[in-house]
């Protein structure tokens, strides 16, 4: 069965490095802070101007001065930094994030990925998406594997206005774990009940299977 | 010391005319210029072009000069949460320059820094790499990004001191202190305002030099876009 997009960002937690700086983007990415394992200490930068992120506050502690880059209210844990715009895109063009989680509306076999702008209909822009996979060095995309028509989201190239060139390294969708390699999409895990033909049925771009596929362990 | 404080919001906005291109610091609904905003409002001053990361609420922060069509061009990153400025925009009337979050800020911060360009990934290989020189740099390619300036810049602070040293609170500093930077006449609004002596130099998260004006503002409403609790 496909899994939840809670599951979806349990698995991506699994990914995450003991002692990094990480960057979340809104929806999906944003719930990979509940699943930090144990034994991982992680700290989380919003590019709105806050290292060192903690949980929502309780209802008392809300301060309209304190949000994330998805104007959601926080709070801080012992050891944050607060600072203005153009130190938080020096920490994210600088490469000093060591990893950036970030929803898409499309990815190529070659790493594009758009997730901006749905020409004649949305057009909300960029954000930060655009500074973040232009620098990040290591880019995992949370996204269901096809649109609500359907439609596969993993394409041999992006339909849709690109937001960066060649910079997805790993997608973890309600059905697999893939990694982009060169020679296109390369599945490294299934989801627990899934098949291989049906990832590939729902798969667009060029889709390389290994002679087993292990489910993924959440 | 210089003392910059005026005596209120009409003072600090003297000087603001049709045509000019307005930088309004904060991120989202965080870090506004509140105060500045609702007197621009009421004010009969249009064809703006606004450098803001965002464009307020239906009701709030931009959205209001929007209603009013006071807001010809928009230069921002993301303009998502608001109707009116969709609805301008789809129809033609409205003109909107979207730009990375990052080389927004850095734009501004160039603006007032004296560096009239610079070279930056983000946008490499997108619509927004349209027509600039590109360059590698580390095997990389980069395009070239102008500098931003404002006839004014409109920010907000916590706490200001009369020779226009400011204090912000916690992310409602965003893009107030590269904005300060890259206004011809920078207007900053503060909730406090400290005699001078008050902030210990170490503590001046924007010296004052950035500042032309500062204002003891009032009645602020902080709007939360995300009330998000545990």
């Amino acid at each position: 069965m496909a899994i939840s997009k809670e599951q979806i960002a349990q698995r991506i937690a699994k990914e995450l490095k003991n002692n990094t700086y990480v960057n979340l983007g809104i929806g999906i990415p944003t719930l990979v802070a509940n699943f930090v394992p144990k034994g991982i200490n992680v700290e989380f930068q919003s590019e709105n101007g806050v290292l060192g992120m903690g949980p929502f506050p309780k209802e008392n502690e809300i301060d309209p001065d304190m949000i994330n880059a998805g104007k959601q209210t926080i709070t801080t844990l012992p050891g944050a930094a607060i600072f203005d715009s153009t130190l938080s895109f020096a920490m994210i063009r600088g490469k000093h994030i060591g990893l950036t989680v970030l929803g898409a509306m499309e990815v190529s076999q070659s790493g594009d990925i758009a997730n901006w702008k749905i020409p004649g209909k949305m057009v909300k822009g960029m954000g930060g998406a655009m500074d973040l996979v232009a620098s990040a060095d290591n880019i995992i995309v949370a996204m269901m594997h096809t649109n609500k028509k359907g439609k596969s989201k993993l394409l041999k190239k992006c339909s849709l206005p690109i937001t960066g060139v060649k910079c997805v390294k790993k997608i973890v969708t309600n059905l697999a774990v893939i990694d982009v390699t060169p020679r296109g999409f390369l599945l490294l895990e299934r989801a627990p009940g899934v098949s291989v033909e049906e990832i590939k049925s729902a798969t667009q771009g060029k889709l390389i299977v290994k002679s087993q596929t292990p489910e993924m362990n959440i | 010391m210089i003392n910059k404080q005026v005596n209120n919001i009409k003072e600090a906005v003297k000087g603001v005319k049709s045509g000019m291109t307005i930088m309004f610091g904060g991120f989202g609904l965080c870090g506004i210029p509140e105060n500045s905003i609702l007197q621009f409002s009421k004010m009969e001053i249009f064809r703006l072009t606004c450098i803001s990361n965002n464009a307020g609420i239906d009701d709030f922060g931009l959205g209001l000069l929007l209603k009013r069509r006071q807001i010809k061009k928009m230069i921002s990153s993301y303009v998502g949460e608001n109707a009116e400025f969709e609805k301008q925009m789809l129809s033609g009337e409205l003109e909107v320059d979207l730009i990375p979050q990052g080389t927004l800020a850095e734009k501004c911060r160039a603006g007032g820094a004296g560096i009239p360009a610079f070279y930056t990934p983000a946008g490499y290989g997108t619509e927004i790499q349209e027509d600039k020189e590109v360059r590698i740099y580390n095997g990389k390619p980069h395009i070239l990004e102008e500098a931003l300036s404002a006839d004014f810049a409109f920010v907000k602070a916590w706490k200001g001191d009369p020779a226009g040293n400011l204090i912000f609170k916690g992310t409602a500093r965003n893009f107030n202190p590269a904005m300060a930077m890259a206004g011809k006449i920078t207007v900053a609004e503060v909730e406090e305002m400290l005699p001078a002596g008050e902030i210990h130099p170490n503590e001046v998260h924007l010296p004052g030099i950035f500042v032309q004006r500062i204002v003891l503002g009032k009645n602020y409403e902080k709007r939360i876009e995300q009330k998000t609790t545990i």
